[in-house]
């Protein structure tokens, strides 16, 4: 129902233009009390000072994961109910999940050196999340070659779809591939077994990551809007679409 | 569905790939050139060599696999043979199941009858031809279907070839990694149904996913 309602553009943007700023503040109040728990938090016995890292590396690498699950939802109702907005709105994730995903490779090499004494281990879970970044950086390629807006959405959200394959691959490689990255520790059944200290500044810190990529996500589907409003203008004024 | 024009189809496909001679001539000589390579690049030490044999063998497959993608829907696209298809008798993701299906006789099947033969030139024991040859099959057919998937989606992109192998390949990786776990299982004596079901189930995930998604995004390129 709020979907399909929410598949005008000027609806859209007039809905969510007020809430933007809120969710700007709800990021920053997280991510400064977060950070703030993360360096108060205890150390961990074995790895020292290093385990704060964990509060950057886990939560870019869940946002890494459910950008795409966001996208492939996306991707699914721009297909399937030719939804108008569902398409700015997967085109719009992708960025920010690759981002996300560079963010936590990048941690994950950085606390790996300390930890496992190695940047990078050709193991299930890290190579799988490598094969995520790519699989991101194909979506916003194959976007940016296929000019007509239209045919680019239905194209990149087939892409998106079958791409949903690597989510339980990616998930499940620390079971199926006995490998040097640890298990799930947090959502796992009979509950996480991180200690309590250490849960709660890792929750307040995905909570901020989430915050932070519902803003830009908003702010990206709201430029999406606008760029094709342009684009139409332009056109009906007679210029050439793309041309100076 | 008629068998008739699904045959026509084929044959006329089939022939295609093999009479440009593009085709199988050059997948199978970019395949030896690759293996050729691989001695001069990491050393003719055979211990080494009979140690990579089959990863790399698998590799060099998925890289040659990639060669004739480009060509598999772009033509017929361009000169509008699709509109004439579109109107017949068989469905789009039928029409796009037989170019893939002939892309891979032409092709995919001679890569498979290669590999056996070069993993052993790389020092791979000789008892692992059955399997491997097993393996590059089902792997190959696999690869026709994704990669077919892959083409398709780029189809009136700007840069086709190269996108088609960013797209494809990460897809490629499965296959790449139970076929040489395979050969791996095989090499150390362990059971090797547990590499063969995987990658069975692999083959069959893009029989019935390939086609389905080729069907949708030759359907969006012709609109």
């Amino acid at each position: 129902m709020i979907i399909s309602w929410l598949a005008n553009p000027e609806r859209f943007s007039k809905v969510f233009a007020p809430v933007r700023p809120w969710v700007a503040g709800l990021s920053l109040v997280l991510f400064v009390w977060g950070l703030y728990l993360c360096f108060v938090s205890p150390e961990d016995y074995q790895q020292g000072d290093t385990v704060r890292i964990m509060y950057i590396h886990v939560p870019a690498a869940w946002m890494a994961l459910f950008t795409y699950l966001v996208m492939g939802v996306a991707s699914f109702f721009g297909l399937i109910f030719r939804h108008a907005l569902a398409d700015a709105a997967a085109k719009a994730a992708a960025p920010i999940g690759a981002v996300f995903t560079a963010l936590a490779l990048i941690t994950g090499s950085l606390w790996g050196k300390p930890m496992w004494g190695t940047w990078w281990e050709w193991d299930g879970r890290m190579t799988s999340v490598l094969v995520l970044f790519l699989f991101y950086i194909g979506y916003i390629a194959l976007h940016a070659s296929i000019e007509d807006e239209q045919r680019a959405a239905r194209s990149t959200a087939i892409l998106a779809l079958i791409g949903l394959i690597n989510l339980p691959i990616i998930k499940f490689s620390v079971d199926w591939w006995n490998t040097l990255h640890q298990g799930a520790s947090v959502f796992r059944p009979g509950g996480p077994t991180v200690a309590p200290a250490m849960l709660w500044p890792l929750l307040m810190m995905a909570l901020a990551y989430k915050a932070l990529f519902v803003w830009l996500w908003l702010i990206r589907i709201d430029t999406e809007i606008l760029s094709r409003k342009y684009n139409g203008l332009r056109a009906r004024l007679g210029f050439r679409e793309g041309g100076a | 569905m008629t068998p008739s024009s699904s045959l026509a189809l084929l044959r006329r496909d089939l022939g295609l790939s093999l009479a440009r001679g593009g085709g199988p001539v050059l997948a199978a000589g970019f395949f030896l050139t690759l293996m050729a390579m691989v001695p001069l690049s990491l050393g003719p030490e055979a211990q080494t060599l009979s140690k990579i044999a089959p990863g790399l063998t698998w590799l060099c497959l998925a890289l040659a696999s990639l060669l004739s993608l480009e060509r598999l829907f772009e033509r017929d696209y361009e000169d509008g043979v699709f509109d004439l298809l579109r109107t017949g008798p068989l469905a789009l993701e039928w029409v796009a199941f037989l170019k893939c299906l002939a892309q891979w006789l032409g092709t995919g099947l001679i890569l498979s009858l290669m590999t056996p033969v070069v993993m052993i030139l790389l020092g791979a024991p000789v008892g692992v031809a059955g399997w491997a040859l097993v393996a590059a099959l089902i792997g190959s057919f696999s690869f026709a279907l994704i990669g077919g998937a892959g083409a398709s989606l780029t189809l009136g992109s700007r840069k086709g070839g190269v996108l088609i192998a960013l797209l494809v390949l990460p897809f490629y990786v499965p296959p790449v990694i139970f076929g040489a776990g395979l050969m791996q299982a095989f090499v150390t004596g362990a059971p090797v149904s547990q590499a063969l079901s995987l990658l069975c189930a692999y083959g069959l995930f893009a029989l019935a996913l390939g086609p389905i998604a080729m069907g949708a995004a030759l359907r969006s390129a012709l609109n």
